[in-house]
């Protein structure tokens, strides 16, 4: 197991804003559950475009809760516009950096972000600035059950 | 601390250790040098040699000290390859083997050799049957493991052994699992070369065996002095062999009493995970399986995390994510038999020893519960599986 900075330790073990947004105004997965990895954030956004609730859901390693934790830290209170420079490179700084192997995480966050937002701008039929179609999503790769 | 994770490595027995103690400070001797004081050096690697091949029902001349598991597959598979090429180049292993035999016969391929990788049943048996229907004229070696080290399969090695022995093919087991822990002999189980480690059970890391069967031919694979019969050069780890050797002394005296009780813990532990946690499944034979192995699939949550939130209550297993196996696909053993790819990521490897007690056993399900539910509530996965259940 790579070895995780305290700041990791810390998002995995008490992650912060774990959960779901009832009506929530942007919803986006990413990640597949091939790969070990699945990334559902949900945002509450306000009139002004303000960020006012993130929270999330995540299947995945210690890496993925954590960056999944402080990616919804970051966004929370900034702008739409502000949230997009919410980058893999913002999270994983403000978590004291990643093992190697893990920064695909921090990208996953990244798009998990992406997909949100797109999600709102679809719903809203608004065009968010400097916002691309995020590549990954679960609904393209269904789960089967037993 | 609560240790489950036997698989990869056991402690060494304060017995075991105390054997070795004298071979640092005190009987430092080269085993091949002439004088006397040397001489006590070599008889206890004579000793440790005699206590290993009466384990596994072998004569001590048939007993090559190596550095380990993955060397004793090394040399197995190569020296065979190389002594028997003119005669064929094909391999039979199963896709279930350790990483030193798979990839030892990766490299093999790119010498020339042809390998049959056998597929497993969904227990991870491999069958006699399929051994025999892959064996052609130039089949030079049948290589399939004692016992699996992920999900604890225990295989039909004697009806694999006749098998190849009826084909005049040579019979190798990867026996690193098995070893001091259930009941083996390369005579009635048909086997020619047999590798085992220490450290897996409770003697020291550093030191192996390859038991290569009288007349079967081995070739050199370290080149340099003649120890080992000119076969496996290098000073012997005098103080390693001797924990070995004291192990496998220790495990011929109490396997039957501690495969037993281990056993009977494991079955508890199964019991009261397959009961008290959903959506949960067992990986390999329930019956014929190692007595110290559980291997589980919990459904919704990935493998690392949960051995984090275990280690973090004091629990120590381990998993075959691919987070943990450091690449991008989970344990091909958990593929081979049949698992897919988002079920394999759950997995979690909890492996008893005879010091486990049925309290640490008791405390690992509670805390193993409330740490899957956890996880649960925090997977997506999980949440999308409710909702279609609604």
């Amino acid at each position: 197991m790579p070895a995780y900075s305290e700041k990791v330790m810390d998002h995995f073990t008490n992650p912060r804003n774990v959960g779901e947004i009832e009506d929530p105004s942007g919803v986006g997965t990413v990640g597949n559950a091939k790969c070990g990895d699945i990334m559902r954030m949900y945002l509450d956004i306000d009139d002004n475009g303000i960020i006012q609730e993130a929270k999330f859901k995540t299947f995945g390693c210690g890496a993925a809760i954590a960056t999944s934790s402080m990616a919804t830290e970051l966004v929370r209170g900034r702008t739409v516009q502000e949230a997009l420079e919410v980058t893999n490179k913002a999270v994983m700084e403000a978590l004291d950096g990643l093992p190697p192997v893990k920064v695909h995480c921090s990208l996953l966050a990244e798009e998990a972000i992406h997909a949100a937002l797109w999600d709102y701008a679809e719903r809203n039929h608004i065009e968010i600035q400097g916002l691309e179609k995020p590549k990954a999503d679960i609904s393209e790769e269904p789960i089967g059950d037993d | 601390m609560i240790y489950l994770d036997n698989a990869a490595t056991t402690r060494v027995l304060p017995e075991v250790y105390d054997a070795m103690k004298p071979y640092f400070c005190e009987n430092y001797g080269n085993p091949s040098s002439v004088y006397q004081f040397a001489g006590e050096s070599l008889q206890a690697v004579d000793l440790a040699r005699e206590q290993i091949a009466s384990l596994l029902g072998a004569e001590a001349r048939e007993i090559y000290f190596t550095a380990g598991g993955s060397e004793s597959d090394n040399w197995a598979l190569k020296a065979v390859a190389e002594t028997n090429a003119k005669k064929g180049k094909h391999i039979i292993t199963s896709k279930i083997e350790h990483h030193a035999i798979l990839h030892t016969c990766e490299w093999l391929e790119k010498q020339g050799f042809e390998v049959t990788y056998l597929d497993v049943d969904e227990k991870g048996l491999v069958s006699p049957e399929a051994v025999e229907a892959a064996i052609r004229p130039d089949t030079i070696l049948v290589s399939i493991m004692t016992a699996n080290n992920e999900i604890g399969t225990v295989e039909p090695i004697a009806e694999i052994g006749a098998v190849a022995h009826r084909h005049g093919v040579l019979f190798h087991t990867d026996a690193v699992q098995a070893v001091g822990h259930i009941p083996l002999d390369v005579r009635t189980m048909n086997i020619d070369l047999l590798s085992a480690s220490g450290h897996k059970f409770h003697g020291p890391k550093g030191v192996g065996i390859l038991y290569c069967r009288r007349g079967v031919k081995l070739s050199s694979f370290i080149h340099g002095g003649a120890q080992e019969r000119n076969r496996r050069a290098g000073t012997h780890n005098v103080p390693g062999i001797v924990g070995m050797g004291k192990a496998a002394a220790v495990a011929a005296e109490h396997m039957d009493e501690w495969g037993q009780r281990q056993a009977a813990l494991r079955d508890h532990l199964i019991e009261r995970v397959l009961a008290e946690i959903p959506y949960v499944r067992l990986n390999g034979d329930p019956q014929k399986r190692l007595p110290g192995n559980a291997n589980f699939c919990f459904r919704y949550v990935e493998g690392e995390s949960l051995l984090i939130m275990l280690d973090q209550k004091g629990i120590c297993g381990s998993s075959g994510s691919a987070c943990t196996s450091g690449s991008l696909d989970p344990s091909h053993v958990l593929l081979a038999i049949g698992l897919p790819h988002e079920i394999a990521h759950g997995s979690l490897r909890l492996t008893l020893s005879e010091d486990t007690t049925r309290e640490e056993i008791d405390y690992v399900v509670d805390e193993l519960k409330k740490i899957v539910e956890r996880l649960r509530s925090m997977s997506p996965l999980y949440e999308d599986f409710l909702r279609k259940n609604a």
